[in-house]
This record gives structure tokens, C-alpha cells and sequence, in this order.
């Protein structure tokens, strides 16, 4: 499955028309009129010779949920990951708390520090996933695109608040190494032929 | 009366209730399969393989939850009701010849309990007794919903059951008997009652055929327990075995329902080989199948819907359908 049905947003165009209804009869001898041709035209046999149809071509669209999933769209609002800079794989976030000011239910919680190289570091950053209403605020305000919303849906826990700390969020190095970062598609994102362009910094080798 | 009839009819009966017991519980599988592939589902698949043992764990779960009886209901009768439903769908199995006479170790077994010259009479009284379960449930619930399921089912009850009975007086008319081994052998010699009569028979069979969804309550008059708009109706009060009972005579009342018709109209089980043995089990599949399919395919009606076509449109055709069958017989 590929995500063309999900960015289709047409639908008016796939064969939607509007259903000619008839006016419903007033005078008494419509109505038995009515009532006779609906007995004799065999509506009733459509409807079972429907469903009867549907039962032998046994094309079934239920998904085993655990064993199966269905792909979501690339814009989907799950839980968010924090990304690293393809040139360094140092982390994107900058420490300016924009997210934290902009989050409408107050979950994200960001701290900084000075550290040793006199760079502002970020200390410890939280996101209250019990409160959080995966606006996309947070992802929509990052001016370096660190923050991101993910597909990992399933955030079942056995507490109300579930927090994710930065490590958790962060692309993990080996990851990272690998190249199997996954980008945010939309706006402002790394375009597709940006891979020629990165360099890694001296640093990396 | 002689120990050896005594002896054969208890057997008898435990044979039916529990056969029968047990196919209410795969009835509910089989519902649940059909259903849901007609709706392009699965249905149940986790327990056992292909879900066939979601009755088991069904029947495990209504055995031990518990009994609630709520604080304002009437207590006597708010817990004899789905026994009603449950005993009366039983007994009234008690006159339906579920397969041909066979010999069985040198003994002749007859495999209907009792053989009485009223059959159909006192299968159809005694289905219409089980409406007492819904009415009475219904009315001791002290629930609103329940409470507009009884109101309901007695205006369905009387719609009904002047068309079954109407509906089956012609062939009643034609065998000259009401047992339901004689209709079996009356349609050896003149051939299927629903041939039989320039259409009469076929008339008689299809007005029987939509009493029998209301008699058993099933989707197109399925008003008693609607669950879009009176939850589970006079079930709704009710947990544990106590709906389980509801549940199981209601399911016992559609297979034996199933058996009625065809044993009525459809030749019955023949002339009592084997093949007629089978093809009367496939003829009460087909009729049981019918039930599912129309819950899949069919909207339901409401209450006065039923009334006007029970009152209005299905009592004047079996009346004139009957008159037509006396002038029939008379010249």
C-alpha cells in the first residue's frame, strides 16, 4: 500500500452524483401503488443478493491490528523525535524553548545550560505525553526542524502521564551512522537532492 | 404406560435439549461468521483456530458472571422470565419430528417425543407462550427501555399470530391433520404443499415464513431488543445465565422454527430414507442461513410498520387464501 489514497483529496471527483428521490405519494391510491411495486420489484432480493455476493468473493478488508498495521501518512502527529544534523550528527536543538512557549497544554518542560565550550546546551527537556494534544504546534514552530512528530502511535502505558525524555526522542547514533534518519515532509524540510549537497564536517571522519 | 416408553422418551428429551443447547451456542458462531462476512469481516478469530472456540469461552464467561438482580425490579418475576422463554422454546420441540423413524441396535427409535394429534397446534401455542418471557421480563425490569421492549412485544405478539395461524389453516385444510408426521406423509403422496393448489400452498409458505421472523424475533421485526434504539430491550437489566437463557430459547425457537417450516411445506424429511433424513437437515441449514442473511441485508421496521403489514396487508391475503383453499377443495 502506498499513501496515494490518504494525499487524495478530491473526492468529489471519484464518482460522487446526487440520488434522484421521489416525491413521497399523498393521495391513497399512490400509496398502494407504491406499496405494490416495492413488494413486486424485488428490492429486497438486491439487498440479500448484495450481501451474499460480498460473503463468496471473500474479499475481506479487516487488518489483524497487532500483526498488521496500516501505513499512516507522512504527516501524521504521533509521538515526536528529536533529529540530528546530517552534517555532524550533533543534535539539531538549539536550546531556544520556542516549543515550550508555543505548547498550548503545557507539556513540553525545556531547561539549558552554559556548558564547557560555552555553547548553550540543552539540559533536560520533557514532554508530558498525558497532557500532550499532538497539535503539531511544537514541530510547526522549530526553526531548525529538530522537533518532529514520528509515526509510533502505540503509547499504551500503565500511567496516565507516559514522559518521553530527550534521549528517548533523539535519533539514536547508530542510526544516524547508518543514514536511516527519516525526515519531516513539509514545510521547510531538506529537500530530496540535499543529499549531494551535505557535507559531513571534519569532526565526523 | 410401560417402563421401556418411559425410559425412551427421557433419552429422548435430554438428546434434544442437549443437542440443541449446543447448537444455540454454534448458532451464535455461525451468526457471527456469516455476518461478518457478508460485511467483509473476520468475526471471531483469536480463540481456538478460526475462533470455533468463542463459544467455549462465551459459554464460560455467562456460566460464572454474576447474577444481578437489581434493587427496584420485581424479584419473582423479573427471574422467572428468561426460563420461560428458554422452557417453552423446548417444549415445544416436543411435537416436531426432527428426523425419520430409524432402527437403531434392532429397537425402533421414533425421534419425536410425543406424536399428538394436535401437533402444530400446540408447537405454535407453545412458541407463543415463550412471548411471556420478553413481556414479563420486560414489565419487571423497572427499566424504560425494557419496559417499551414488553409494550412492543405485545403488539407484535397479537400482529403475528393471527397470520401464522390464518397462514396455516389452508394446508391444515388440506392434510385434514395437525400432526406433523401426517402433513410428512400427505406430502409423500401429493407433493410438496408449496406446489400444491394453484399457489395456494406457496402463499400459505410465504406468510409463514415472514410470521416466523417475527415469531422468533429476528432483523426484519426485530423490535422486541433493538439495539440502536432500546439497547437490548427487556435484556437490558439482565447479566450472567439469566440473559444467557434469553439468549439460548432464542436460538432454539430459530432452529426449531427451521425445522417447522420445511416439515410443513418443504416435504419434510420425505419418505424416510436416509436421503430424506439429509435433505431435511439441509433444507432447516438453508432456513437457519435465511435467518442470518436477512439481518445482514435487511433494515429493520418499526413497531406500527409491522402492525400495518401484519393487520393491514398479510391477515386479508391469508383470509382470502384461505377461502380460495375451501373453494379449491369444495369443486
Amino acid at each position: 500500500m502506498n499513501n496515494e489514497q490518504f494525499n487524495n483529496r478530491n473526492v468529489s471527483e471519484d464518482g460522487y452524483y446526487l440520488v434522484d428521490i421521489e416525491d413521497y405519494p399523498t393521495a391513497g391510491w399512490d400509496k398502494f401503488k407504491r406499496v405494490v411495486k416495492r413488494t413486486f420489484r424485488g428490492e429486497l432480493f438486491v439487498g440479500l443478493w448484495v450481501v451474499l455476493r460480498e460473503m463468496i468473493v471473500f474479499n475481506k478488508h479487516t487488518i489483524s491490528y497487532p500483526e498488521e498495521k496500516m501505513p499512516i501518512g507522512p504527516r501524521y502527529r504521533a509521538v515526536h523525535e528529536m533529529k540530528r544534523l546530517w552534517e555532524s550528527d550533533a543534535e539539531r536543538c538549539i536550546g531556544c524553548g520556542l516549543c515550550e512557549k508555543i505548547c498550548i497544554s503545557n507539556c513540553i518542560r525545556i531547561d539549558t545550560k552554559i556548558d564547557e565550550n560555552s555553547r548553550k546546551e540543552v539540559s533536560e527537556y520533557t514532554i508530558n505525553l498525558g497532557r500532550c494534544i499532538f497539535c503539531g504546534y511544537c514541530a510547526e514552530v522549530c526553526p531548525e526542524l529538530a522537533i518532529t512528530h514520528g509515526g509510533e502511535y502505540e503509547n499504551a502505558s500503565d500511567q496516565r502521564e507516559h514522559f518521553l525524555i530527550y534521549e528517548d526522542m533523539l535519533t539514536p547514533i547508530d542510526k544516524m551512522k547508518a543514514g536511516a534518519q527519516l525526515e519531516f515532509e513539509g514545510f521547510g524540510a531538506i529537500t530530496p537532492h540535499e543529499d549531494e549537497r551535505v557535507k559531513k564536517t571534519p569532526l565526523a571522519y | 404406560m410401560d417402563t421401556a416408553y418411559l425410559i425412551e422418551t427421557v433419552i429422548k428429551v435430554v438428546v434434544i435439549l442437549l443437542i440443541f443447547s449446543a447448537l444455540a451456542g454454534i448458532g451464535t458462531y455461525f451468526e457471527r461468521k456469516v455476518l461478518a462476512f457478508m460485511q467483509r469481516r473476520l468475526g471471531p478469530m483469536y480463540v481456538g483456530p478460526y475462533g470455533l472456540l468463542q463459544v467455549a469461552a462465551d459459554g464460560v464467561k455467562l456460566f460464572t458472571k454474576e447474577d444481578i438482580i437489581p434493587t427496584n425490579v420485581v424479584g419473582r418475576i423479573f427471574k422467572i422470565a428468561p426460563v420461560i422463554t428458554a422452557a417453552t422454546a423446548f417444549m415445544a420441540a416436543a411435537a416436531i419430528p426432527f428426523l425419520p423413524s430409524f432402527t437403531l441396535f434392532g429397537y425402533e427409535v421414533h425421534p419425536i417425543v410425543a406424536d399428538i394429534n394436535i401437533g402444530i397446534l400446540y408447537i405454535l401455542g407453545i412458541m407463543g407462550v415463550g412471548l411471556y418471557g420478553p413481556l414479563l421480563g420486560g414489565m419487571a425490569s423497572a427499566n424504560k427501555f425494557s419496559l417499551l421492549s414488553a409494550a412492543r412485544g405485545a403488539a407484535v405478539f397479537i400482529s403475528y399470530e393471527v397470520v401464522t395461524g390464518l397462514s396455516i389453516l389452508a394446508p391444515i385444510m388440506m392434510v385434514g391433520s395437525l400432526s406433523l408426521v401426517d402433513f410428512n406423509n400427505y406430502q409423500i403422496e401429493n407433493g410438496w404443499i408449496v406446489f400444491n393448489m394453484y399457489g395456494v400452498g406457496f402463499v400459505a409458505f410465504i406468510l409463514f415464513w415472514i410470521a416466523a421472523f417475527a415469531e422468533t424475533g429476528r432483523t426484519p421485526f426485530h423490535l422486541i431488543a433493538n439495539d440502536h434504539e432500546i439497547i437490548d430491550g427487556f435484556g437490558t437489566e439482565y447479566s450472567g445465565m439469566r440473559w444467557g437463557l434469553f439468549f439460548i430459547g432464542e436460538y432454539a425457537n430459530m432452529f426449531f422454527i427451521s425445522f417447522v417450516i420445511p416439515l410443513l411445506f418443504l416435504g419434510g424429511y420425505g419418505d424416510g430414507s436416509f436421503l430424506g433424513a439429509m435433505a431435511l437437515l439441509g433444507k432447516v441449514a438453508f432456513f437457519f442461513f435465511f435467518f442470518l442473511w436477512t439481518r445482514a441485508a435487511w433494515p429493520d421496521v418499526r413497531p406500527d410498520q409491522l402492525m400495518w403489514l401484519c393487520w393491514k396487508v398479510l391477515m386479508p391475503i391469508a383470509v382470502i387464501n384461505v377461502v380460495i383453499a375451501g373453494f379449491l377443495m369444495m369443486f
